[in-house]
């Protein structure tokens, strides 16, 4: 087994792209989810909305590139008030299932055929993001060139993506946790605790529940732009039910309700999920990996074993730190309400 | 009954509360001579039950008033009409003479009228203080733009803090300032949420049951504390099972019975009111409501 490869490979995808646009949808799914308990399934959806306001820009709309950043926004706060106009007057479970449907039909709309000419259909859109290509190539970064030491190497192209997108996610960090200090952040942690008790003292639950529902939308578009930046093409099929549920992984994994979590946690999952299916890979490189006469795992098998081992640690860290790395166990003793 | 025939120990508040009552008649919807909440034909149906059928209610301000009845008779959904937590099928009422018909629940801190719930609500995964601050209405910090500026709430942050601290020493909690609301014993829970409602600034406080589960030690701590509200200038409207407490501290009584007020009086009217003994008991079995008579 070629160790190097398996580390290299660990430490790159610790910083990789998708750690960087998970992290960013993650730190919003934290402002909804950690902060202010409200179950949002369908951040795909917003993150969507990100990338296609940018793919739609140039080539269907026949504007520049950075009037997608506008659309975007739009169109997730346009999402935001639709699912939330109808669901969050009621209990917690409602949005909960109106956003895992949203997401679908998010999806589904931008895929269909009907639609083609609109959002490409599943081919999605492409041919956006040069303009944003060329700033790179402008500051000095040689698109093909490579960049960067022992693990952490890069083109010139993913390393400008990657500057960008770290940059929205301390942006957005620094953002979040000024404002969970803020009375505002204490309004929306009373909401998750009881909202009741919040209305009896005077606070309107349901504007600080939608405010939080949108901002957490909103910089989830962010990420969504970064992906579609990153790939310089966006396909509805980026945008399904999975990336929520890994996005929302992450974020448990780091620890919900805390900054450094929201960041860490997707960063981690990365890592890992980079360091098993290195180690498969490397294990079946020379043919079926065979134990007793059996096979136990073929590289064809490697996708699908990576997410059983993934699955099987989600419940071990269920089981043994339910808070998360970096969230607080006490916090979790005061949950019986 | 005059000022001077009531026991010493009464303080000044008490007295200005029982001498405004003294000519009000012990019926059901009597008027009271300065109401700070009326309530006027509400009626709530939940399917087929009325659960709320009140033709006339009102409360004196600056009295300690009992809301008392057998489970079922109402209270709490009548108070959840009141506060806007529940909306009624007809009637209308007022508060401090505005009407309060439509307004929503979150409008009626800011107005001067605040409520505890049955169950406790204290908000386990903040510290005590955050409780505490929470409860101050219009606070600069709670626009979320502000949020990001501490320079534009800082100054009226520490004022608030300064009060809650205040308020917590009086309701003997400042020791958990800083611990979890969730690790305070279920008494602590009901002096804080008492302790957060007055971070309000109200002039109405409404406790839905503030005795239940509480020790009898603490009983006595905090019927001193809902004395020391109308000490403070404030109304008080309570909910209550415990009819020693009600005895105790309450200028007046209101009785429910099947969503209907069924008698209003003073304590000592009440306490030898067939009606409300039957209500409670079923039927006149000539016994008292009061334990200590037992």
């Amino acid at each position: 087994m070629d160790v190097t490869y398996v580390i290299e490979n660990t430490f790159a995808q610790l910083v990789g792209r998708n750690a960087c646009y998970y992290a960013i949808a993650a730190i919003g799914l934290n402002v909804q989810f950690g902060y202010t308990g409200l179950l949002n399934f369908g951040q795909a959806a917003f993150m969507a909305a990100g990338a296609y306001g940018l793919g739609m820009t140039v080539s269907v709309l026949g504007v520049s590139l950075w009037w997608g950043i506008i659309l975007g926004v739009a169109y997730s706060i346009v999402l935001g008030l639709l699912m939330g106009i109808p669901t969050l007057r009621l209990r917690a479970d409602y949005l909960a299932i109106v956003t895992i449907a949203a997401a679908e039909i998010v999806r589904l709309v931008v895929r269909s055929v009907k639609f083609r000419d609109t959002f490409g259909g599943t081919d999605g859109l492409k041919d956006f993001a040069r303009p944003f290509q060329n700033i790179g190539a402008d500051i000095g970064l040689e698109p093909a060139k490579t960049y960067g030491f022992w693990a952490f190497k890069f083109s010139g192209k993913d390393l400008w993506v990657l500057i960008v997108g770290w940059s929205l996610v301390v942006i957005f960090g620094v953002f979040v946790w000024l404002l969970m200090r803020s009375p505002w952040g204490r309004v929306l942690k009373a909401i998750r605790e009881d909202e009741d008790a919040v209305r009896s003292l005077g606070k309107n639950v349901y504007s600080y529940k939608m405010q939080a529902l949108i901002m957490g939308g909103v910089i989830g578009t962010f990420g969504g732009m970064i992906l579609a930046l990153g790939t310089a093409n966006v396909q509805p099929d980026n945008f399904s039910r999975d990336l929520t549920f890994f996005i929302l992984t992450g974020l448990v994994l780091g620890g919900v309700a805390k900054v450094t979590g929201s960041i860490v946690g997707p960063m981690l999952f990365w890592a890992i999920y980079a360091f098993i299916e290195s180690v498969l890979r490397e294990l079946v490189r020379d043919g079926p990996l065979r134990w007793g006469g059996r096979t136990i795992i073929q590289s064809t098998q490697v996708g699908q074993v990576v997410f059983m081992f993934m699955g099987a640690m989600l419940i071990a860290l269920m089981a043994f730190r339910p808070q998360g790395l970096f969230g607080n166990r006490r916090e979790l003793a005061f949950d019986g309400r | 009954m005059d000022a001077e025939s009531l026991a010493p120990s009464l303080s000044e508040t008490a007295r200005i509360a029982r001498q405004a009552l003294s000519d009000v008649a012990p019926e059901p919807g009597v008027h009271k001579p300065d109401p700070i909440l009326k309530a006027v034909g509400v009626r709530r149906n939940f399917g087929g039950i009325t659960a709320v059928d009140v033709d006339r209610v009102e409360v004196q301000r600056g009295s300690i008033t009992a809301l008392i009845g057998p489970n079922g008779a109402g209270k709490t959904t009548f108070f959840n009409l009141v506060t806007g937590f529940d909306k009624p099928d007809a009637g209308n009422w007022s508060f401090d003479g505005e009407s309060m018909e439509g307004v929503a629940s979150h409008k009626m801190a800011a107005r001067g009228m605040v409520r505890t719930f049955q169950l406790t609500k204290s908000l386990t995964r903040l510290a005590v203080i955050e409780n505490m601050k929470l409860g101050a209405t219009g606070q600069r910090g709670e626009k979320w733009w502000n949020g990001l500026l501490p320079g534009t709430w800082r100054s009226q942050e520490a004022e608030i803090e300064q009060r809650a601290d205040e308020l917590l020493a009086r309701f003997k909690l400042h020791h958990m300032r800083d611990e979890y609301a969730g690790s305070l014993s279920g008494g602590q829970r009901k002096l804080l949420e008492m302790a957060r409602a007055l971070m309000t600034n109200p002039t109405l406080v409404m406790l839905d049951e503030p005795m239940a589960g509480v020790n009898p030690a603490l009983k006595q701590s905090l019927n001193e504390h809902v004395r020391g509200l109308r000490d403070d200038g404030m109304t008080v409207l309570f909910v209550e099972h415990d009819m020693d407490m009600v005895h105790d501290i309450s200028d007046w009584v209101i009785v429910m019975a099947e969503g209907r007020v069924i008698a209003e009086g003073t304590p000592d009217d009440i306490a030898t009111n067939t009606d409300v003994i039957d209500a409670y008991l079923g039927a006149h079995q000539g016994l008292s409501l009061l334990e200590d008579e037992l």
